[in-house]
């Protein structure tokens, strides 16, 4: 026997944690005269002898004369900057997510990410014949029915690119179908609560629409009350996430429905948090006309730091012929875009240019296969299970609270309120936020503006197990104990992350921000 | 009855019925079926959802998959001549590279400090297209190139104050719906219309309708036709003296050779990303960014997130933030802020500077210079062919340009079927879009076409017609 000694790793508590820091130039820096990083094929010799140098044809004054200022580097040297990069970048593979609250961060199979990957989806046109497309037309067909039976909806556009391009759709949808009923004129309200996300009320703002928030009461749920008086003839419709971004479950939903029902004004439900509600319950019985779900999210497809992405936008019957067209549809034998179901005068005509992002939709396809109703079941249950054994730690420390509906469970998220550690310590929940990144972890507060005092906002998902579970909320008991003993160590953090405090006021200042390289340059003193 | 879940997933770590068991008596429950108490009764499901059968293995999953999307015929098995604002170019490894890193494919939300990395990494592709564009300031990706035109319109109206933009009537149909939907509640859109024989903007035409309403006059270089708009700087012009903006769609890949549209007097530049290293993905591979000058009253009408680079309380460490974040949506005044931001398109914006930096001026001029050298000897080709003409506009293509088939008395959808039976995918079909032009189609050509490919084309066009 040595005298080697065994490590002790009985700690829950990641101290010894810190991130990649490659201290790397900003790409320009890396410039040398001459360095080429690819070279891009040439014109075969035939053809320039037969056309010449191609860009003597340029008309008169549209020549480039001074080739831009890209930089020249060499090849192996732009893939080390941007793999440095990336290891400076804390995704999902590389820390257990349970701090970007309301985001829905699970684990991304890695088959689904080469599946989507082979040239048989890469190497596909939009505006290939249906019939050498056959196989992404199966795909899109199947998922939309897939997403029928998940949420009750009538038919899936797969158009909208991310949550908040399908909240805008959703609002087109109601201006159209308003219009095509004589009423869209008098329609110009649109409803929704503070606890919703942001997009709920800026989309439809560009739509047109004036915005009513909705209170919550002190319960948490949206204030039916106050929401009755708002509804009116002018109302156009609602726009509601459940459970909200505290994770309360309105359990008064089909009052809410009812109420827009009674005033011919629609209801569309952002199932931004739809991860916990997976098999239990849908939206068609909460009586929403429209729907949508995050692939990124829910789907795990993944978020790829914020996009490309899907909001899957599913409406009722009486909504279909104002979808954004056209529609995947299958005749029995072949599958082929419908451009006749969404109705050629009533459709909101398009969001966005083809149909939607293939490979996010194919990944969803994937996710949604490699579960079936019982694995979607078991996602929703472990969730739901994984955030409210996580809510009852939390609440069991004294610095952590949650507003409203105490004593019962909340689905996949929780907004919580460390106010009572910023009233001892004067520690925020944006210090906390720094010095969490010294363990490697992420936390997010809230939307703006905060609503809940020094929020924090955590979804575990169904991805991370127990023990990452208890090491995030050990870590953050560490953090608390820090801000009372030694809370300048907090209030200076981050110190082992990518980079230390950000000097902000430059940022807004317009004589000194700089969005671009060449800006910096030029607003910079040496 | 009780639903059944799913045990032992191996995407779902606690779905272990042991570490549930423990879980759930920590929490004071006896049974997964007592969570999710606050649902009423009423509108839970009473069974589990009607789904197919899950596919447990990896490897099954992979086999069902491949079988169905091996449906798919490809462009790398066939020629393809389709663009129309979705264009095939080669895309570097490296580009796929870097966005198949886990670290990137999986972030999101993550603050200036512990995604340093994706912060500079957007803030280097901000850069490097402003450098294409010769303009300081440019966004985190939209959605797509049309996306980007329409936020730019609205960025347009807001600035003027007023309420009308023109647009040219040879616009691509898809792009004016996705604007149109767009801006309906703020501007309406007013068509120019073209030279019949060389497709350039009507002059005379838009002097007409340009007036004090005018937000806008937004054209499109290359235009949707695929020749290169020559008066520019007239139209520029025009706009400017109506007291307008002028806004203007480029196709990034033509702007190592191409004069960007800040030289010929754009205030606000727009384009679609995908040819900057995303393949084409069945039109999942498009990103659109919008650039404007460094000037306030631009940089706050915005809607997208801005990523600025600033200092540190390190002495020489760089740190990235988001410039006037207040302005978006996300800040403190929601719907009051400028139009609404969210989920767009990261990581193809990432890859696009990986693009740029590794093709430097020299590969951008390069790929110019080959695409239009092969552009014109497609021209020439099909143009021997009795009967079509190419180009049906008389001006300079940069990597599209139509193909009149009038003459043959065949459709441009019995041209493509005869073509699709040899292997080639021909050019997209203008008829229905533009009924005015009778059977014509968009071809594109770029870097990736051989001399053989576009020989192979010409021959098949003369065996079917």
């Amino acid at each position: 026997m040595g005298k080697l000694e065994r490590i002790n790793r009985d700690f829950k508590v990641n101290r010894n944690f810190h991130q990649a820091k490659w201290d790397e130039p900003i790409i320009f820096e890396l410039h040398k005269n001459g360095e080429r990083g690819i070279v891009a094929p040439k014109a075969d010799e035939e053809i320039e002898r037969t056309v010449g140098d191609g860009i003597s044809k340029i008309p008169q004054g549209m020549l480039r004369d001074e080739a831009p200022n890209l930089p020249e580097i060499t090849q192996a040297r732009v893939v080390r900057h941007y793999t440095r990069l990336s290891q400076m970048t804390l995704g999902a593979d590389v820390n257990m997510e349970i701090g970007q609250g309301t985001c829905t961060v699970k684990y991304s199979p890695k088959v689904n990410e080469k599946l989507a990957r082979l040239p048989e989806m890469t190497e596909i046109h939009p505006l290939q014949d249906e019939s050498t497309v056959q196989g992404i037309l199966e795909i899109m067909h199947k998922t939309d029915l897939f997403l029928r039976e998940i949420s009750g909806m009538d038919r899936f556009s797969f158009q909208p690119s991310g949550g908040s391009q399908a909240i805008m759709a959703m609002a087109a949808i109601a201006r159209a179908y308003h219009e095509s009923r004589g009423e869209g004129d008098i329609r110009d309200e649109i409803i929704t609560t503070i606890y919703s996300h942001p997009s709920d009320a800026a989309a439809p703002a560009v739509m047109g629409y004036k915005i009513i928030y909705i209170n919550p009461d002190e319960n948490g749920y949206p204030d039916l009350e106050a929401f009755k008086a708002a509804a009116s003839e002018r109302t156009a419709a609602f726009f509601i996430a459940n459970p909200e971004d505290t994770g309360v479950y309105n359990t008064r939903v089909q009052e809410f429905t009812e109420t827009m029902k009674e005033v011919g004004a629609l209801s569309c439900y952002d199932q931004a948090n739809a991860n916990g509600l997976l098999g239990i319950t849908r939206a068609k019985e909460a009586g929403f006309d429209m729907s949508f779900f995050n692939l990124h999210k829910t789907f795990s497809t993944p978020h790829g730091c914020g996009g490309p992405a899907t909001g899957a936008l599913g409406v009722l019957d009486h909504l279909v012929k104002f979808l954004p067209g056209p529609l995947i549809d299958f005749d029995g034998e072949k599958y082929f875009q419908n451009h006749d179901i969404v109705g050629k005068t009533d459709s909101i005509g398009k969001v966005r240019m083809f149909n939607g992002v293939a490979p996010v939709v194919l990944k969803a396809y994937s996710w949604i296969m490699s579960m079936g109703a019982e694995g979607l079941y078991e996602v929703a249950k472990v969730a739901v299970l994984n955030n409210n054994y996580m809510f009852n730690k939390l609440m069991k420390l004294d610095v952590v609270d949650a507003p409203y509906i105490r004593g019962k469970q909340r689905v996949e998220q929780v907004r919580y309120t460390i106010e009572k550690l910023f009233n001892d310590t004067g520690i925020t929940t944006e210090d906390v936020q720094r010095r969490m990144m010294d363990f490697g972890m992420h936390y997010w507060a809230s939307h703006h503006p905060y609503y809940v005092a020094e929020p924090m906002t955590l979804e575990p998902t169904e991805s991370p197990s127990k023990e990452d579970i208890d090491e995030y909320v050990e870590t953050l008991k560490h953090i608390f104990n820090e801000a009372y003993e030694n809370p300048d160590l907090i209030k200076s953090a981050p110190h082992q992350s990518t980079c230390h405090q950000l000097k902000e006021e430059s940022l807004d200042n317009p004589a000194e921000w700089a969005i671009t390289w060449r800006s910096y340059l030029k607003k910079t003193i040496v | 009855m009780k639903l059944k879940g799913f045990k032992s997933h191996p995407y779902i770590p606690n779905s272990v019925t042991d570490v549930q068991n423990e879980m759930l008596k920590e929490i004071g429950l006896a049974d997964l079926e007592e969570l999710h108490s606050e649902i009423p009764e009423e509108i839970k499901l009473k069974k589990n959802m009607d789904l197919p059968k899950s596919i447990v293995s990896e490897y099954e999953l992979e086999r069902h998959i491949k079988e169905i999307i091996k449906k798919n015929k490809t462009c790398e098995d066939n020629i393809n001549f389709l663009g129309g604002g979705c264009w095939q170019h080669h895309v570097p490894a490296i580009c796929d590279e870097i966005n198949s890193r886990g670290e990137f494919l999986t972030a999101y939300g993550g603050e200036p400090y512990n995604d340093l990395g994706r912060f500079q990494a957007l803030f280097e592709y901000q850069s490097l297209v402003a450098e294409l564009v010769d303009m300081d300031v440019v966004n985190v990706p939209t959605m797509d190139g049309a996306q980007a035109a329409a936020t730019a319109l609205r960025m347009a109206g807001r600035i003027t104050g007023r309420t009308e933009v023109l647009i040219p009537a040879l616009m691509d149909r898809d792009k004016f719906k996705i604007v149109n939907n767009y801006c309906k509640s703020a501007l309406k859109l007013i068509e120019v219309d073209y030279d019949k024989k060389t497709g350039q903007l009507d002059l005379e035409d838009l002097k007409r309708k340009a007036n004090e309403n005018t937000a806008a006059v937004f054209f499109e270089n290359p235009s949707f036709m695929g020749f290169i708009e020559e008066g520019g700087q007239e139209i520029s012009d025009i706009a400017h003296e109506a007291g307008a903006l002028s806004v203007v769609c480029v196709d990034p890949s033509s702007l190592g050779i191409i004069k960007p549209p800040s030289h010929y007097g754009a205030d606000i530049v727009a384009g679609e990303l995908q040819p900057l290293g995303m393949h084409m993905n069945y039109g999942g591979g498009q990103a659109g960014f919008t650039a404007t000058r460094d000037e306030e009253k631009f940089v706050m009408e915005f809607p997208s997130r801005l990523f600025g680079i600033t200092s540190t309380i390190e002495n020489g460490e760089y740190g990235f933030g988001d410039v006037a974040y207040d302005r978006t949506s996300f800040g403190h005044h929601r719907h009051e802020g400028k139009e609404y931001v969210g989920t767009q398109t990261a990581l193809w914006g990432i890859t696009a500077g990986v693009y740029l930096a590794l093709m430097g001026p020299v590969g951008m001029f390069e790929l110019g210079q080959t695409i239009m050298q092969n552009v014109q000897y497609a021209i020439a080709k099909i143009d021997e062919i009795d009967d079509v003409k190419a180009s049906a506009f008389d001006s300079t293509s940069f990597k599209e340009f139509v193909v009149d088939f009038n003459k043959t008395g065949r459709t441009v959808e019995e041209i493509n079927g005869k073509l699709m039976e040899k292997g080639i995918f021909g050019g997209k079909d203008l008829s229905k879009d533009f009924p005015q032009m009778g059977q014509a189609a968009l071809y594109c050509v770029t870097e990736i076409h051989t001399k053989s490919d576009i020989d192979k084309l010409a021959d098949a066009l003369k065996a079917c017609l």
